[in-house]
């Protein structure tokens, strides 16, 4: 009975958002009666059904219905219940259930709260919101049924893909997904302000908190994403550029870069075309990143997800809607006037070139993801790799990052480069004695030398804005760009040492034997078999001391899962403050030895810190945003209240005159 | 902006969706081809896999006689499948070189005691060094070697009875 209420829900849902979109494209045309009325409650009703056909799939998970042939095929009675819901939505139905979901709750809210824009651009943004979310339904209710039942009841569920019983990687999808979602509410928006020929500063002050929140989640999602595949894959790497890793990293590019185009068009009202055209790429991305990962298109580590007919019905869904929407780009972009002008010198100047380079780099990352599917086309095998993404993207992150130094010191409009002057020549003068340094007590390759010598001055830098401003009277989203910035310098830190300074053995030792890394001292103490409770383990017992310190215990293992049957590797790891020690426990060799491998990973955790300081950023930035409005909100109520009890008591004067 | 710069992204978009489409539509070829076709065997010299029969190495393969070169172990599934089948080679005198990799001399005897022996030499090849070599990405492949030891062919995966045919026609081909 639960599934079947959740199957009912979705189709009252899909029908909701054929609603929608009838209802917003009517007052498009002029004659909005009563249908246009249905709009935004249309909308509402929909993100809740769309919810409740959600809680009624993480429902049939939690009772573990093995007459649902999803959780049969992902679940287990004996696993522990956060990796149960988890596996509502570890597969393909239950993941684009969870999208849709979001997508429609996203769209609920907007219908909810949002009245700044005139009515009609709302209609049609919640009309175009609907036909996203029609094409999804219909992709769920035709094709990718998550409440199916089977003929027979299983006997046992068919357990998860062990290598997703992780908790970071419960949440790295859902992550990821609110991100996408969030953009496709900037889609929304952007389509809507195009149809209308809204294109307003205003319409991007709507939009920026949107941005904002997909832009904290992507962030979010690559960072833990970046973690997992470091302490669970066990190569120790943080980045491999798999296809999937890029297919998050090309929306965040793009949003990045429509986050600050959008700030230009909110404060100064220029960018108007282009901050249209990158809300369109933002959610472009997403969808293809989307494409890639569930139709096998691209062999990846990810390829647990893959299905050639789903992947053509996604690939259908994007020609309509991203086809659809660069259609109505190219037909309307020339009609929207341009805007105000700026020097190259100035804010704006250095926003645009940011914005640039951005693209830039997408378009870098989006080639390097597409060439092996072009190559293939043209009958050649290749595999793109580190050799060219680190390079060719430097290349245009590079001068990024170091416009990104000093844009935030300019001004509006038009600057003079002799006003930062000073700290101007005070950042060249740290970047030259870090590389003097770095120079002759290290040989560093090229890129890493640049991370270092542009990290240092980028953190510093971040704090110029609050120069001589009152600290409690600064803005939270001003707090929050400089919070965002100076994350972005302790990720390149973090990324430039891990790269320059790592050191790795790798290792055969018997019982008892030590064996050093770096300043640390590794003994392998012992090796047993251990259980849990869908999986056994080799777990070899270390004792890891640095220097004269206090010894550590640690206990990589080799796990050994049973349904379905796979081995994976528990990695061991010690956090300094200044680095990571990494050990993982790999096979005997023949003569009784153990093979280790053993890292010592300088400042790589700065990484994540890094990340997680950009995603708070964010989220100052969004509370700066909304605060402010529900303050405008509250001052432009109580003028209003403050008119109309002057009207009235003119009003009560006159009355009393007139009798007079 | 110019006219039409707005249409450059639907454009480029357009390409994306061919190009996606054309490969979403083409059967998937799962094997790693080797590039090591048409060129000579890498240099090799392979100790004996078993007790009872001699090791492997290059100039085995320059006496003018083409062979089969069968990269297979005593502990791969398809292997025992496709064991019938190289013994049906071997009765209509085709020789096949064995390379046993990553195996153990006790188990290589056990195989071939309970799945019959088709081989005239095995080397053993106990780091992939050979396998990796000449290309092969898999347990067994099967490659047709021409009496000037050059690689004229690879057949991935256990050998059927339809290949049987097949290879003895890439030998009699690499025997012109």
């Amino acid at each position: 009975m639960i599934p079947e209420l959740g199957l009912a829900a979705l189709w009252l849902a899909a029908a909701l958002a054929a609603l929608q979109l009838t209802g917003g494209a009517a007052a498009q045309r002029g004659d909005a009666g009563d249908l246009a009325a249905l709009v935004r409650p249309a909308a509402i009703l929909q993100g809740l059904l769309a919810l409740f056909a959600f809680t009624m799939l993480l429902w049939s998970f939690v009772v573990t219905d093995l007459s649902v042939k999803l959780v049969a095929d992902n679940s287990h009675s004996m696993k522990p219940l956060i990796f149960k819901l988890a596996g509502a939505w570890g597969n393909h139905e239950g993941s684009m259930l969870l999208w849709v979901t979001v997508l429609s709750l996203a769209g609920g809210l907007i219908a909810l709260i949002e009245r700044r824009l005139p009515e009609r651009t709302m209609q049609a943004t919640l009309a175009a919101q609907g036909f996203v979310a029609l094409g999804f339904y219909a992709f769920l209710l035709l094709s990718s049924n998550p409440f199916e039942r089977l003929p027979v009841p299983a006997a046992e569920g068919l357990g998860l893909n062990p290598l997703l019983q992780d908790i970071g990687l419960a949440f790295h999808p859902p992550t990821l997904y609110f991100g996408y979602v969030g953009l496709s509410v900037a889609f929304s928006f952007a389509v809507g302000a195009l149809l209308t020929r809204q294109v307003t500063p205003e319409f991007a002050r709507v939009m920026r908190p949107w941005i904002l929140g997909a832009w904290v989640f992507l962030t979010l999602g690559i960072t833990a994403g970046s973690y997992w595949a470091y302490y669970e894959l066990g190569w120790g790497g943080w980045w491999f550029w798999d296809p999937v890793e890029n297919a998050s990293l090309m929306p965040w590019l793009a949003a990045t870069a429509l986050l600050h185009s959008a700030s230009v068009l909110a404060a100064r009202d220029a960018l108007r075309s282009w901050t249209i055209m990158l809300g369109v790429v933002a959610f472009s991305m997403s969808m293809v990143g989307t494409f890639l990962v569930r139709s096998g298109i691209l062999t990846s580590v990810h390829a647990f997800a893959v299905d050639p007919e789903r992947g053509s019905f996604i690939l259908a869904l994007l020609a309509l809607y991203i086809g659809g929407a660069l259609l109505l780009f190219a037909l309307r972009a020339g009609t929207i006037s341009e805007g105000q002008r700026f020097a190259l010198l100035s804010r704006e100047g250095a926003l645009v070139f940011n914005n640039v380079m951005l693209s830039a780099a997408l378009g870098i990352v989006l080639l390097g993801t597409l060439y092996p599917l072009l190559a293939e086309a043209l009958d050649m095998r290749v595999s793109v790799g580190p050799p060219y993404f680190n390079p060719m993207s430097a290349v245009f992150v590079i001068p990024m990052l170091m416009v990104m130094t000093v844009g935030p010191l300019l001004r509006w409009r038009h600057d003079n480069i002799d006003r930062i002057r000073l700290p101007l020549a005070l950042l060249v003068a740290i970047a030259v004695t870090v590389a003097l340094l770095v120079g002759l007590l290290a040989s560093v390759g090229l890129l890493p030398m640049l991370g270092l010598v542009l990290s240092v001055p980028l953190a510093l830098a971040a704090f110029l804005p609050l120069k001589g401003r009152r600290l409690t009277r600064v803005p939270l989203a001003t707090w929050g760009m400089v919070i965002a910035h100076f994350g972005v310098a302790v990720a390149l830190f973090g990324m430039a040492n891990e790269s320059a300074f790592t050191r790795e053995r790798l290792a055969a030792i018997e019982i008892g034997g030590t064996e050093r890394v770096e300043d640390w001292q590794i003994t392998l103490e012992g090796v047993d078999a251990v259980a849990g409770p869908n999986w056994t383990a080799l777990e070899a017992r270390l004792i890891a001391q640095r220097g004269q310190g206090e010894p550590v215990r640690i206990s990589p293992q080799a796990r050994n899962f049973w349904t379905p049957p796979q081995q994976t590797t528990e990695s061991a790891l010690i956090t300094r403050w200044d680095g990571q020690l990494y050990a993982v426990v790999g096979d005997q060799t023949g003569d009784g030895r153990w093979q280790l491998r053993l890292w010592w990973k300088p400042f790589v955790t700065f990484i994540w810190y890094g990340g997680i300081l950009v995603a708070l950023g964010g989220v100052l930035a969004i509370a700066g945003r909304v605060l402010g409005d529900l303050k405008r909100r509250r001052v432009a109520a109580r003028s209003m209240a403050r008119r109309s009890e002057r009207g009235r008591l003119r009003g009560a004067a006159q009355t009393a005159g007139d009798r007079a | 902006m110019k006219r039409w710069t707005l249409w450059l992204p639907l454009g480029l978009f357009a390409f994306f969706l061919g190009l996606a489409a054309y490969q979403l539509t083409q059967p998937k070829d799962e094997f790693v081809h080797s590039t090591m076709i048409g060129k000579p065997l890498p240099r090799f010299d392979l100790k004996p896999a078993s007790a009872d029969l001699p090791g492997a190495k290059t100039a085995d393969f320059t006496d003018g006689k083409p062979r089969l070169l069968n990269i297979w172990a005593s502990w791969c599934l398809p292997c025992i499948a496709e064991a019938p089948h190289l013994a049906s080679l071997r009765e209509q005198g085709v020789e096949i070189v064995g390379i046993a990799i990553r195996d153990r001399p006790e188990d290589v005897a056990r195989f071939l005691a309970a799945h019959g022996n088709p081989y005239t030499r095995i080397g053993a090849d106990d780091l992939s060094e050979l396998q990796l070599a000449i290309g092969s990405s898999g347990v067994p492949e099967t490659f047709v070697i021409d009496g000037e030891g050059t690689i004229r062919h690879q057949h991935i995966g256990d050998v059927r009875a339809e290949n049987v045919p097949e290879l003895i026609e890439k030998l009699q081909e690499a025997a012109q």
